[in-house]
């Protein structure tokens, strides 16, 4: 057993570490107030003139601004998406046995693990056979290659921790698959959903090169729009670390209402 | 767990995720299988060369150094996070406000996008104007990771870890909340160590996650793209040149879509066979 001191230091470890991983944060967060001179110019601790002008270029530039809305649009798609359609497979998953389920289970996986950097020329060529280059719905579905997998590899672990008399008791008392599943079911795993649909949403808001791939204006993502004035430009600092730390914004968002789901839901299935 | 029952029925269940992803999977998939046999001189045209391409990638040099360089770099990530992220979990308080607090702190590396990721440790490590280039230098380090490979591959790990540890936290933190106090309580009372509590009562009950995210670290690891690309560019000269790097360079750089694709097919069945080879091996006992 540890020694009372040793537990009352604990803290330190989860704190160092916290810290070290709000340091580069912070330093975006103080470029993003400088102007690019200061930056250039003088190494310090806290922006010595501080400007709000690098957001205000932001927030008054359409293609600024569009980008966000575009990966937001996606990203959202997306994660319906690949949630709604992963729930019934990992339900056929954790409940039935069927042919072929263990192969098609590690087939689905994968495709989690297929290099994106392979998939990008092929991608632009089959989107754009088909019409859909520069649309928000190919990246969706695009994202949906390693979305897919791994919500249903998720769901499936949440579904397994059900005990399966619920569904036997639910089907005695004579209720159709469809709505079993609706109103009983997918309460009772409404944490496993949480789970998923926030890393549907992170792994969809953090990709770069298919989504720059399959866009040009329409839907061209903020990443990419960072990194188009990134070479354009020249050497914009504040503005792309005015930029970066706006993309943070919408994950932090989504942290927090997801907070009691990353707590508790982690905890509930095998997950 | 319960024994499943026998319904192939279930394939209805499972169709629209079939149909789904293998439009996604196959077709571009199929593309490359294409591209790798042939040989192409432009306006369309396509000559059947075999297996040409496979041999002149596996027998390149260029090929075995990145390939040398991907191993390192996902090895080493690995040894660092994954005992990094337990150890974190384990100090972690267990539940109520502060659990909170960690867990969202912890995460927001996880959602940053990953040019992002590359861009913000760019600022942060140059050497003139950057908060640890800056200090680094100051303290009488001869840092730059523009021109110096060593540098770079430190800077390079220290982004990963700093990007990717909170994963396994959060999927070691979940391993953890799911152990019941009762079995602390019976440690207690038998009087165990620290270190017996570890080892017969968290790391059995941490097996699954971990599985998955080793299986996770690996297969994104070796996949990484974006945030080097970013941060170096892959020098200096080619010492952090990636398979994924080097990828992108022949395929969209020098167009060769012919040894691009061999690469491609290679890399992905390098990936595939490592990923089953851990999961075998890391699932093993849990059938027995």
């Amino acid at each position: 057993m540890s020694t009372r001191r040793a537990a009352n230091f604990k803290w330190v470890v989860p704190f160092i570490y916290i810290l070290f991983l709000m340091l580069p944060i912070y330093w975006l967060l103080n470029m993003s107030f400088k102007n690019t001179n200061e930056i250039l110019g003088t190494f310090s601790l806290f922006p010595q003139e501080f400007t709000l002008d690098n957001y205000k270029a932001i927030f008054t530039d359409p293609t600024w601004y569009n980008g966000y809305i575009n990966s937001l649009i996606y990203v959202c798609m997306n994660t319906v998406i690949s949630v709604s359609f992963a729930l019934p497979a990992a339900y056929a998953f954790s409940r039935y046995r069927f042919l072929g389920d263990k192969h098609l289970f590690f087939w689905l996986l994968t495709n989690r693990m297929a290099p994106a950097a392979v998939f990008a020329l092929p991608f632009f060529q089959l989107y754009s056979a088909m019409n859909l280059f520069d649309t928000h719905v190919a990246v969706a579905l695009a994202h949906c290659l390693f979305n897919i997998p791994l919500a249903v590899w998720i769901l499936e672990g949440f579904m397994s921790g059900v005990p399966k008399e619920l569904d036997e008791t639910a089907y005695i008392d004579g209720y159709p698959f469809w709505k079993f599943f609706a109103k009983i079911f997918l309460p009772t795993i409404a944490a496993g959903i949480g789970v998923a649909a926030f890393f549907c949403f992170m792994f969809s808001w953090v990709e770069l090169l298919l989504a720059k791939t399959l866009t040009s204006v329409e839907a061209k993502p903020i990443a990419a729009v960072m990194t188009r004035t990134a070479s354009s430009s020249g050497y914009e600092l504040g503005l792309l670390a005015a930029a970066g730390a706006l993309t943070m914004v919408p994950g932090a968002i989504v942290i927090f209402f997801v907070r009691n789901y990353i707590a508790k839901g982690f905890a509930l299935g095998r997950v | 767990m319960s024994t499943k029952t026998t319904n192939q029925k279930a394939w209805f269940l499972v169709a629209p995720v079939v149909v789904l992803v293998a439009f996604n999977a196959i077709i571009p998939l199929m593309t490359v299988v294409n591209y790798s046999v042939q040989e192409t001189f432009g306006d369309n045209l396509f000559f059947f060369e075999g297996m040409k391409w496979f041999e002149e990638v596996l027998s390149s040099e260029r090929f075995h150094d990145s390939l040398l360089r991907q191993l390192r770099f996902t090895f080493i990530i690995l040894a660092i996070e994954v005992p990094l992220g337990v150890a974190i979990a384990l100090a972690m308080p267990r539940k109520g406000f502060w659990a909170s607090v960690c867990l969202v702190l912890m995460s927001m590396p996880l959602l940053i996008p990953w040019n992002v990721v590359g861009a913000m440790w760019n600022i942060f490590a140059l050497p003139e104007i950057g908060l640890l280039g800056k200090t680094l230098n100051s303290m009488g380090f001869d840092y730059n990771f523009t021109r110096q490979p060593f540098a770079a591959w430190v800077t390079l790990i220290a982004m990963d870890v700093w990007h990717w540890t909170s994963l396994v936290v959060l999927l070691s933190y979940a391993g953890l909340s799911s152990i019941p106090d009762a079995y602390y309580q019976a440690a207690r009372i038998d009087g165990a160590s620290a270190w017996a509590v570890f080892r017969y009562i968290q790391l059995p009950k941490l097996k699954h996650v971990l599985t998955i995210a080793v299986l996770l670290r690996f297969m994104d690891s070796f996949n990484i793209y974006t945030e080097p690309f970013v941060l170096t560019g892959g020098g200096p000269g080619n010492s952090t040149t990636l398979l994924s790097l080097d990828l992108v360079k022949i395929a969209l750089g020098q167009f060769d879509l012919g040894p691009a694709a061999a690469m491609s097919l290679i890399y992905f069945l390098i990936i595939l066979l490592f990923s089953w080879i851990f999961y075998t091996v890391m699932t093993r006992g849990e059938n027995n």
